[in-house]
């Protein structure tokens, strides 16, 4: 009979039963699927009882008039609810990481009317975090809508996100720190430009883009597209062109000059461009991705009604007319571009809020993509962006 | 029946250290046992799980290899991006700490303040204020091409030297509150006693200021270069493409690529990599006593 070399001490068999419950704690680990349907999450609607809405949106997304918001607070006067107006969105991703744990598990977020971005509505659509929209309360968006925001493939039938705002991705340049940029294979290869360009860390506007400019459509293209665009990305990033990809940042550092050239969002370059004229925004001819920042009412959110009343409010042209000459961004709202002469025709005739149809002919939406084909062009992505 | 008397303050007594450590160590369990273990079991979940399917336990040990494979260039740079300014801020900030607590006088508690003053501050406007400081147009970066010391088309911000100065500046308070603490106690009359005995500076500083304030110099290294290694700040704003660590790799695991297996496989090495790293500095430092 062999003998154990290691004789039982109470010390041991402490260590063993230690060791043994955290690798039975551990194996007990594992996560259910997040996803949740009607029935799985349902939602009460506490609207009649409760005259109140908790509204989480960006930051600048709103018309202010020193600390007051003057449509919200006619909207509040209309209707008798008042509404907890907070600007604790800053980043989608983050976003996501803070409410992921309290919709995967069907809990309350503590907010009513949320402002994400189209493919990040996308995924919670997908997800099923989202409540279905009562069209029928909202006639005003039904009859408003901005054509080219309909129907699309985040949300086929328009019944779970309502674009808040919308914008345009594409090239800006400051006119004082070089020539004219018209292109993106300008900006990826112009030896001029070495060192002095930002491109976005969001891959579906950067990468959208430079599809585009292979004379690919980034709302249906194929795995070798993407690598076709990928490897051009990597050649620029290789040979130095590439400084940096960026947030909201590159703002500060394009009018300054630090950079000569980036891609950019369209409402902040007309924020910029109204200081100072040197900043130009570009769409080029191989075309812009179109996004928007949609309104939806996720999960166990108890105001449903009162939500669906809010943006039906903000689709009366005259409401969005004044939204729109506050943020800058493209308005998605048929009608307000005759309200806005009233407030600022120089505006109204402004492209980037309210294109023609040519610039919105030419800009595409990025393909919604589901979670493992994310995870793996993020993937693709992130490793050529350094992260 | 006074034997009993005497016996119950006596076990009141035995109980104070175990109820005065108890709120710390309930503290511990939540925030930080219990997350490492969640940590530790999210990384061996199986790498084709998804967020809309759920992850199953599969002990895939492999989470590892291949975070490691893909991402050891991340890993060497944060080792050495963070052991430059650890360097950096110990020259800096020796001479400073010892000035400070040996010769400052009644300008002692000013320059304190001093040291501390930038902490008034958010972590993030101090790094923007350097963003500001390094920029191409600014005056720092104008001066050095004047000097020639940098190209014409040179730059300061995003670059490495950008990131490791950011690193600096942010830990440098670190390093020296407590150097200071551990000079000040220093008793001035040794260093007049090595000088009586024809110490040379040079030798006075090897022989008895040095060794004397180990604990200090341990202490500093620790608190600067621990979370300089896992710092991500600096490199987003500071850096460029190219100098990303891996505190930016494991942010973008996390939030953008939501690959949760490989985002704690990435963490929980670089917990290891420190632990061993600061287990052998310590044991050569020979300072256990500190901990």
């Amino acid at each position: 009979m062999r003998r154990s070399t290691l004789p039982l001490t109470r010390r041991t068999l402490l260590r063993g039963t230690a060791a043994a419950s955290l690798a039975t704690a551990l194996a007990a680990c594992g996560t259910k699927g997040a996803k949740q349907t009607e029935a799985s999450c349902v939602s009460e609607d506490v609207s009649g009882a409760e005259k109140t809405l908790q509204f989480s949106n960006w930051t600048q997304y709103i018309d202010v008039d020193g600390d007051a918001r003057p449509t919200l607070a006619a909207f509040q006067q209309q209707t008798g609810i008042t509404v907890t107006y907070t600007e604790d969105i800053n980043d989608n991703n983050q976003f996501f990481g803070k409410i992921q744990q309290q919709l995967s598990a069907c809990q309350p977020t503590g907010r009513d009317v949320i402002v994400l971005t189209d493919w990040l509505v996308g995924r919670l659509v997908q997800l099923g975090w989202v409540q279905k929209l009562d069209l029928a309360k909202m006639p005003n968006v039904q009859a408003n809508l901005l054509p080219s925001l309909k129907g699309r493939s985040v949300d086929p039938q328009n019944d779970h996100a309502v674009p808040w705002q919308g914008g345009l991705a594409a090239i800006a340049y400051n006119a004082g720190a070089t020539k004219e940029v018209r292109t993106i294979d300008e900006l990826l290869t112009r030896a001029d430009l070495k060192g002095r360009v930002t491109l976005l860390a969001e891959m579906r506007d950067t990468m959208g883009l430079i599809m585009q400019s292979n004379g690919h459509d980034p709302s249906n293209f194929t795995a070798a597209q993407f690598d076709d665009a990928l490897a051009k990305l990597k050649r620029a990033v290789d040979a130095g062109q590439i400084r940096k990809f960026t947030g909201n940042e590159y703002t500060t550092d394009l009018e300054r000059g630090d950079i000569a050239a980036c891609l950019a969002w369209s409402g902040d370059v007309l924020q910029l461009s109204a200081e100072n004229d040197r900043i130009r925004f570009v769409a080029p001819d191989s075309g812009a991705i179109l996004f928007s920042d949609d309104a939806l009412v996720p999960n166990r959110a108890g105001h449903k009604a009162n939500a669906e009343q809010l943006l039906n409010y903000y689709y009366q042209p005259e409401v969005a007319a004044k939204v729109a000459a506050e943020v800058n961004y493209i308005c998605p709202v048929v009608g307000a571009q005759e309200a806005m002469t009233k407030i600022d025709p120089e505006l109204a005739e402004n492209p980037l809020i309210f294109p023609t149809p040519e610039l919105l002919g030419n800009a595409k939406d990025f393909m919604v993509l589901d979670e493992a084909a994310s995870r793996e062009y993020e993937r693709k992505f992130q490793t050529v962006i350094g992260a | 029946m006074t034997v009993t008397a005497a016996a119950r303050p006596a076990r009141a007594a035995r109980r104070t250290p175990y109820l005065l450590i108890l709120p710390g160590l309930l503290w511990l369990a939540v925030f930080f046992a219990v997350p490492v273990v969640q940590l530790g079991a999210t990384s061996l979940y199986d790498p084709n799980g998804s967020l809309t399917d759920g992850y199953a336990m599969t002990w895939s040990f492999g989470n590892y290899a291949t975070a490691l494979a893909a991402y050891w260039p991340q890993f060497l740079r944060s080792l050495l991006y963070a052991g430059l300014a650890t360097a950096i801020c110990l020259a800096l900030g020796y001479p400073l700490a010892f000035v400070i607590a040996q010769r400052a006088g009644r300008w002692r508690n000013l320059l304190l303040i001093l040291v501390v003053a930038p902490f008034f501050t958010s972590f993030l406007v101090r790094t923007l204020a350097w963003k500001a400081i390094l920029a191409d147009t600014g005056w720092l970066a104008g001066l050095l091409r004047d000097l020639h010391l940098l190209a014409p088309d040179g730059r300061l911000l995003a670059t490495p030297f950008a990131v490791v100065m950011g690193l600096v500046y942010n830990f440098l308070p670190f390093m020296v509150l407590p150097l200071y603490a551990s000079l000040q106690r220093l008793d001035g009359r040794l260093l007049e006693a090595a000088a009586d005995l024809y110490a040379s500076p040079l030798r006075t500083f090897r022989h008895v200021t040095l060794p004397l304030s180990m604990p200090g110099v341990v202490a500093g290294t620790l608190l600067t270069f621990i979370p300089a290694v896992g710092d991500y700040i600096n490199a987003a704003l500071l850096g460029t493409v190219r100098t990303s660590m891996i505190g930016n790799v494991i942010d973008s695991a996390f939030l953008v690529r939501l690959d949760y297996p490989q985002a704690a496989a990435l963490s929980f090495l670089l917990m290891a990599a420190i632990l061993v790293l600061v287990t052998v500095y310590v044991r050569r430092a020979g300072t256990d006593e500190l901990l």
